[in-house]
């Protein structure tokens, strides 16, 4: 069963990931970028790793695609915006990723329905990967922390000009 | 139970990440470019996910973790460049930033 579930998890993530690239609105690919890490989260929880679906779950279709919404809008200011989101918000445009999503969902309560454990190959939990991350790997978690540290430092240093610029004008938010 | 194959696991994620190689070449808005770099990360991780679910390692869902991390710097700081730019030239297009004479 859990090859079946293998092979429509991975249709779906190709077809959102072809449909993301190929979209011409930025928004309409965010959609389709969502559902495509949506399903690369539940192949991962196939596989046993259930941490990791978590994470991509939680910080990759979380955190980092609200990082791209905020972008987006703040792209798009002014009266025009409200015509366009008018037009982005058609149901042609969200009825495939909703789609797509019904059948990631109908995956996952297939496998609560059935019960057992659908996931494959050697489980690996959330324990024993924090006994290796605080243990042999505690290295590279002090490099990750600098690696965010310097984004965050470059990010505010990026995006403070822009604030100084906008400030003596005539909003902002 | 009948358990997925390595060598499937490993070809999604060489799908994927080709596919995000695809959008970042043949995109020219800055957003989508950022959008299929981000593909092409999560296609390594799954590529990383796939060798330690088959070696019962957990090391795998550690590299996971670190290219997370990765992934989240990257478009902070990339998404900070877009803003400016688009500030600077009123525009997202990636071949308007061309003034530098290398």
């Amino acid at each position: 069963m859990a090859l079946i579930l293998f092979y429509i998890t991975s249709a779906v993530a190709i077809f959102a990931t072809v449909m993301m690239i190929t979209r011409l609105n930025a928004v309409h690919g965010l959609l389709y970028l969502i559902l495509s890490l949506l399903a690369v989260g539940v192949i991962f929880f196939l596989l046993g790793a259930q941490f990791a679906a978590v994470l991509e779950v939680i910080i990759y279709a979380g955190a980092i695609m609200v990082l791209f919404v905020f972008v987006i809008m703040m792209l798009n200011q002014g009266q025009t915006t409200i015509d366009q989101e008018r037009t982005w918000l058609q149901p042609r445009i969200w009825i495939g990723p909703c789609l797509l999503a019904l059948i990631l969902l109908v995956e996952l309560m297939a496998i609560i329905v059935i019960g057992g454990n659908a996931e494959t190959g050697h489980l690996v939990d959330s324990k024993q990967v924090g006994v290796a991350l605080y243990g042999p790997y505690l290295l590279a978690v002090e490099l990750a922390t600098m690696l965010l540290l310097a984004g965050l430092v470059g990010a505010y240093h990026l995006g403070k000009p822009m604030l100084k610029i906008k400030n003596p004008g005539e909003n902002n938010e | 139970m009948n358990d997925i194959p390595m060598e499937l696991g490993l070809l999604l994620s060489a799908v994927l990440f080709v596919l995000g190689l695809i959008g970042v070449l043949v995109r020219r808005n800055l957003i989508m470019i950022l959008m299929s770099l981000e593909v092409m990360l999560n296609a390594t991780g799954l590529a990383f996910i796939v060798a330690g679910s088959r070696w019962g390692q957990a090391d795998g869902q550690i590299m996971f973790l670190l290219i997370l991390t990765l992934a989240a710097a990257e478009v902070g700081v990339g998404l900070g460049l877009a803003l400016q730019i688009f500030h600077r030239f009123n525009t997202l297009d990636a071949d308007s930033v061309s003034e530098m004479k290398g």
